[in-house]
């Protein structure tokens, strides 16, 4: 049943898409935006539709950062790691956020809540240190409105 | 009487509470509140705007628990007791002392209304380009000046002359909005604040140049951006200022948004258009210019959402107006944003020559803490590191290229002195191995090892001869990698060596603190021969 679920979503990708120019990255973000990533066994499937080798296919979705191959938590935290956020204790909010959750980049918590990701510049250079919180972004985040934010995020408050 | 709030709309603003702000406010009686963009005072969002007789007032940082004591102090008649009260918008002294073209209806409009859009000089520019010939199109844009705002500054109308005479019936109109560049944020703001403005501008852009499609590749990490950019563009098509005949002119133009996939390197115009493509980002070498073969190997304009927003105000007020601001051979106007460790961070646009001073203090009003600034990063990662001594330099391409700097996109990134140099060099090629696409080795590898070799001498592990090694491997870098990524990736680590050359030789720090990184640190790292290395790097 799963199975099919995820097949169909990878089909209906392809199918609204398929005859975009250049119509890879467009279908790739659908697959993510639906399943939360791109299945491996469903590479194969859209190489046919493109007509591209799966080898073309796995090197474009392993490039992006976006794009992952497994799934992840239910939640995503990214934590801008950038100069400007640097520049207003952005290494403090990230040493802080891996020690509250006890995970590091690229880790989801053994309760699959929440998966940690390093991101490079939300533009939101003035309002810094800033964090993502799934599609909300968070500016002027201190060590303790990250942690009653994530505090939020555990009890199911996000 | 119904009164006028506005309560940005801006995703800076909506990160610290726009959106709880605007949805207390208009439980408000006799209110109607207007999302607009940002003026881009961040430092005083969200900010709260009431009309009044005497024209807007603000208020900010509006938070949600101020909203009562402001009402009770009369916030809808605009009064200005309360301590959040800034006056009139418009002589806020940030604001007052900024010469805004390109970014003139920031703030002011509401994003998306097409009539309110127009009503300040927009669709003016185009209705003037489907007058003119293709050519006049294109000398209009050469005699204005204009230089690519992405950070290349390369002459926009030369660019476009090359596109206009290529041979071909298929051309394209680019519009690079991956606005990747830690410390910048003007794209953003203008997409947020006025998305017409770019799409005016990409469809004179298509009517010079002869093109009938047109991308915009955005960052994946501006979602509202996306969201401003397809309610416009859908706007746009239903009044025939896009489409088929455009305005009855016989000029087709299709505009589709496109988004990227967190890649700092699609920055990069080549490796943009390999992704359009749905390509890995890997950046084509040049020549051919992506003018002669870009995207599918037609004939492209690739151009930054500022150049491609200024065009619509350069064809409204014409080039000799634009072109009178400015100095030397950076004419106009530059979007200056200041980020970092500056108590009033925002967006200052203002003619080239301003000096960075002027900018840091007058603007950005010194350190917000307690200790003074030390360092500016100007132009993004790949920008250098400017000590105070060289603070006093006027704001122009060619100045900061004179002093080995790069104006960049314009992002001005300050850091007061609990700065470590030694680590902020260490993550440029931290970032540099996160983001390179692969192609060229010394970018590749380079900036691994680099990395790798900072940690050796921060932990006093044979510094003098590592530091010579890091010198030697910044030169190649720069030498022999295709695009800036590798190119520059030397400038921010070979200016933190120059300036602040102390950091490199303090105490060492244990490897776990060291930049905080996800890299394997110095000590379980292969030992290389640094003799050999050496050797490679002054043979390329």
């Amino acid at each position: 049943m799963i199975a099919n679920t995820k097949q169909q979503a990878v089909l209906n990708a392809i199918e609204e898409n398929k005859n975009l120019e250049g119509p890879l990255l467009p279908i790739l973000h659908r697959i993510q935006n639906d399943l939360g990533h791109i299945p491996s066994e469903h590479v194969g499937d859209i190489a046919n539709a493109l007509n591209l080798s799966r080898a073309e296919v796995h090197g474009v979705i392993t490039f992006y950062h976006s794009f992952k191959s497994e799934a992840h938590g239910k939640h995503i935290i990214e934590v801008c790691r950038a100069e400007s956020c640097q520049a207003k204790g952005g290494r403090a909010i990230e040493a802080a956020v891996k020690a509250k959750l006890g995970i590091d980049y690229e880790q989801t918590t053994s309760d699959g809540a929440i998966t940690l990701e390093p991101v490079y510049c939300l533009g939101n250079c003035a309002c810094s240190p800033a964090i993502k919180i799934d599609t909300q972004i968070y500016g002027r985040v201190t060590e303790e409105s990250l942690s009653d934010l994530i505090d939020s995020i555990k009890a199911g408050q996000h | 009487m119904t009164i006028t709030v506005y309560v940005p709309q801006d995703s800076s603003a909506i990160s610290v509470g726009a959106d709880q702000v605007a949805a207390k406010l208009a439980k408000l009686d006799d209110v109607e509140i207007v999302r607009n963009g940002s003026r881009g005072l961040f430092w005083l969002e969200p900010m709260v705007e009431v009309e009044t007789d005497l024209g807007r007032v603000a208020y900010g940082p509006v938070g949600v628990g101020d909203i009562d004591s402001l009402v009770e102090q009369d916030l809808l008649k605009g009064e200005q007791e309360h301590p959040l009260s800034l006056g009139l918008t418009e002589e806020i002294p940030f604001l007052k002392k900024q010469q805004r073209l390109t970014f003139k209806r920031a703030g002011i409009i509401d994003p998306t209304d097409l009539v309110s859009y127009q009503t300040h000089g927009g669709y003016v520019g185009l209705k003037r380009a489907i007058t003119m010939t293709s050519q006049e199109c294109v000398d209009e844009v050469k005699e204005s000046g204009l230089r690519g705002r992405g950070g290349a500054a390369f002459p926009t109308g030369i660019k476009w002359q090359t596109v206009h005479d290529a041979p071909g019936k298929k051309k394209y109109i680019v519009c690079n909005a991956d606005e990747g560049d830690s410390g910048t944020y003007a794209d953003r703001l203008q997409m947020e604040a006025d998305p017409f403005g770019l799409i005016e501008g990409m469809t004179i852009a298509a009517i010079a140049v002869g093109a009938d499609k047109g991308y915009i590749y955005l960052r994946e990490e501006y979602p509202h951006a996306h969201l401003r950019l397809n309610e416009a563009i859908e706007k746009a098509l239903a009044a025939n200022l896009l489409g088929d005949n455009i305005l009855g002119s016989g000029h087709n133009f299709d505009l589709e948004v496109r988004l990227g996939a967190k890649s700092y390197i699609c920055g990069e115009e080549t490796a943009l258009l390999e992704s359009l493509e749905g390509k890995r980002g890997v950046v084509r070498a040049k020549p051919p210019l992506p003018a002669l073969e870009g995207l599918f190997g037609k004939p492209t304009v690739v151009n930054n959402v500022l150049s491609l927003s200024t065009i619509s105000i350069i064809f409204e007020a014409g080039a000799k107006a634009y072109a009178d601001f400015g100095m030397g051979r950076s004419r106009g106007t530059m979007p200056f944003q200041l980020a970092g460790n500056l108590n009033q961070c925002g967006l200052v646009e203002l003619a080239f020559g301003v000096s960075l001073n002027e900018l840091l203090n007058d603007f950005g009003g010194g350190s917000a803490s307690d200790k003074p600034l030390r360092a500016v990063q100007c132009g993004g990662p790949l920008g250098t590191y400017l000590p105070e001594s060289q603070w006093g330099i006027e704001m122009d391409y060619e100045t900061l290229a004179g002093t080995g700097g790069v104006l960049g996109h314009g992002g001005i990134v300050a850091f007061d002195s609990s700065v470590d140099m030694s680590a902020q060099a260490r993550f440029s090629m931290e970032f540099c191995a996160e983001e390179s696409c692969g192609k060229c080795t010394p970018c590749r590898i380079g900036a691994t090892r680099g990395a790798e070799t900072i940690d050796k001498i921060r932990a006093n592990r044979d510094r003098h001869a590592n530091i010579a090694l890091l010198e030697s491997l910044c030169k190649t870098m720069e030498g022999g990698s295709l695009c800036a990524m590798g190119g520059m990736t030397p400038f921010p680590v070979k200016s933190a060596l120059e300036h602040f050359s102390e950091d490199f030789y303090k105490e060492p720090v244990s490897s776990s603190n060291a930049g905080q990184t996800t890299y394997q640190s110095s000590g379980s790292t292969t030992e290389i021969s640094i003799d050999s290395i050496k050797k490679a790097g002054t043979s390329s």
